[in-house]
Order: C-alpha cells, then structure tokens, then sequence
C-alpha cells in the first residue's frame, strides 16, 4: 500500500496516477476485510474504487493527462512533511495497542450496540442497526452533504444558456489576445470564432 | 536493549505507522505538488489513511465482523465502521466537488498547474 502511495506522488502520467489511486482504494478494501470492516470494504471498493476512478477519469478527459516536470525540489515542504510524521510516530507510544481489547474506544455505546441491537432494531448486521437506527442523524446528515455536493457541481460546471461555462469566456479571450499580441493583433472576427469554438 | 516483550509491543503500534507513513504521502502531495489533480489525489490517500485508523482502531483480537450469529462471542468495535462509512460517502462528494472545480479552472486558464495560473493573474494585474 505504502509503495502504491509512493509511486501516486512520484508518478507524472495522470491517467496511470488515476489508476493506481483506484488500485490504492482496492488494497485498502482488502484491509479493512482483514480488519473486520466488511461493510467499510463493501463501500470502499464500489465508490471509492468505482465511482471515484470514474469521476477522475472524466476530469482527465475534460482536461489533460500528463503532469509538467518542476526543476525544484519542494525542500521545505519534504521538511515540514517528515516533522510531522515524527511528531505523530511519537505521539502513537501512548496509543491503545492493536487488537487491545481494553482500549478506550470499545468502553462506551459500542458494548451496548452489540449486546441490545438485535433485540432493539433486528437485523443481524450491527453496523446497519447502527447507522439506520442509532446513528441514522449523521445518516440524514450525509445525504444532505451529498445533495450539496451535487448542488455545488452543478453550479461550478453546470452550462449556461449560451453553452460555455459562466464567466469563462472573459478570462480565456483576455489571455488569448496577450499571448497573440507580439505578432498578429486580434480582430473582432477572430474573437467571434472563439466564442464559436468554445 | 531490545527484549521481546518490547519489540512485540512496538509491534502493536504498527498500523499506527503505516497509517502515519501514508497519511504524510497524501500531505505531502498536497502540498509540494503543482498539479491540481495530482493534490486532489493526495487528497485521497490522506483520507483513506484516516478511514485505516479508524478501522484499526475498532479492531479487536479474536474479534469477527460485527454481524450478530449464534456461538461467537467476541466482535469488533461497530462504530468506527459505521462512522467510516459515511466518511467514505461525503469524501466521495467532496472529491467531485474538486474536481469540478479543476474542470473550470482548466476552462478559464487552460491549465492545471498551480504556478502557472499564478503567472496568468499575476500577468493581468500587471497590464491592469
């Protein structure tokens, strides 16, 4: 898994980045089967191995797939990165073990979910008694967030009437005439063909 | 200097590791590269790291999967499962909402590298 991450930020072909982020989505799925997550595994695969990868492949499409090569190397950023990896390994020596029964986590509701959700809610599965019933406000929360989400893309992206993007086509023929400027002065005609065009 | 009993408890701490070493490949994507797509990507892998954590965390030795069934006594903690589930979701959502936004940056400026959209603003104030 580490090494998948490794070669996501090393690599600058955008398409073969896409696919192993969806290969990197699948690895983790298996980890969460190993770590009993069965559900989160379920999830994990089909959206965020599925749809993600889809959604990503479409803004390749709309836009470019290869990566331009930078000459410096991000020093700081290496620096400030690797600190606060050991500020958090060194932070991890008072963290619960692995597997430890004892831990925090499993001393509050989880115990009561276990024991009672059969009789309570019903269905055998704990998670989705969990998530329908106990916690089914974070439920009603996340769709919100997702029809938000929508909402936001639809905005960002949606198309205008004239079929460009709003606000768009300023930017583009103002950069367009500075680039054009030193040896062909633009026309009115030719600023009509952009329009056409985009 | 090392006895057993330390390393097979240092051993405990491992998924915390792998959980760091990824979580720091995400960030550092995010913040050294120039290429908006490639952050959107360190994005993820930060936020998977995070779903690992929290998996890991509701893991309990011995325990099985959280489905109720005659003869098993031990399960693993439920609750951060449930938790990552919407996680998953919303990061999905947040995701698309990026990417949308990288979809019209590429429109207005024909670009997705970082710097050089600041070199195109920063050129228009210039002439402005």
């Amino acid at each position: 898994m580490a090494g998948t991450a490794y070669w996501l930020v090393k690599l600058r072909n955008l398409f073969a980045v896409v696919m192993l982020s969806g290969i990197y989505s699948l690895i983790a799925a298996v980890l969460y089967v190993v770590m009993d997550a069965v559900d989160v595994a379920f999830t994990e695969a089909a959206v965020g191995a599925g749809i993600s990868t889809v959604l990503m492949l479409g803004t390749l499409a709309l836009t470019t797939d290869q990566e331009k090569v930078h000459k410096k190397p991000p020093v700081l950023a290496l620096v400030l990165v690797l600190a606060t990896g050991g500020v958090l390994v060194y932070g991890t020596f008072d963290m619960p073990r692995y597997g430890d029964i004892n831990a925090p986590i499993h001393q509050h509701v989880a115990n009561r979910y276990i024991e009672k959700s059969g009789a309570e809610v019903g269905p055998p599965n704990i998670v989705t008694s969990i998530l329908a019933s106990y916690r089914g406000y974070d439920t009603l929360g996340e769709t919100a967030v997702v029809f938000t989400a929508a909402i936001g893309v639809l905005v960002i992206i949606g198309r205008s009437k004239g079929g460009v993007m709003p606000g768009s086509t300023a930017a583009r023929r103002r950069r367009k005439d500075k680039d054009r400027a030193p040896d062909q002065p633009s026309t009115a005609s030719s600023d009509l063909d952009e329009e056409a065009s985009s | 200097m090392f006895d057993l009993a330390t390393i097979k408890d240092l051993l405990g701490l491992v998924n915390y590791w792998v959980v760091i070493v990824l979580m720091m490949a995400g960030f550092y994507t995010v913040i050294a590269q120039h290429n908006l797509i490639k952050k959107v990507v360190g994005l993820n892998i930060f936020q998977v790291s995070v779903f690992v954590f929290y998996i890991s965390m509701g893991k309990v030795s011995g325990g099985s999967a959280p489905i109720l069934k005659d003869g098993i006594e031990t399960y693993s903690n439920p609750l951060p499962h449930v938790l990552i589930l919407t996680a998953i979701v919303v990061g999905v959502a947040t995701t698309s909402l990026a990417l949308a936004l990288v979809v019209r940056i590429h429109h207005s400026y024909d670009t997705i590298e970082e710097d050089e959209i600041q070199t195109i603003e920063h050129g228009e104030e210039d002439i402005a």
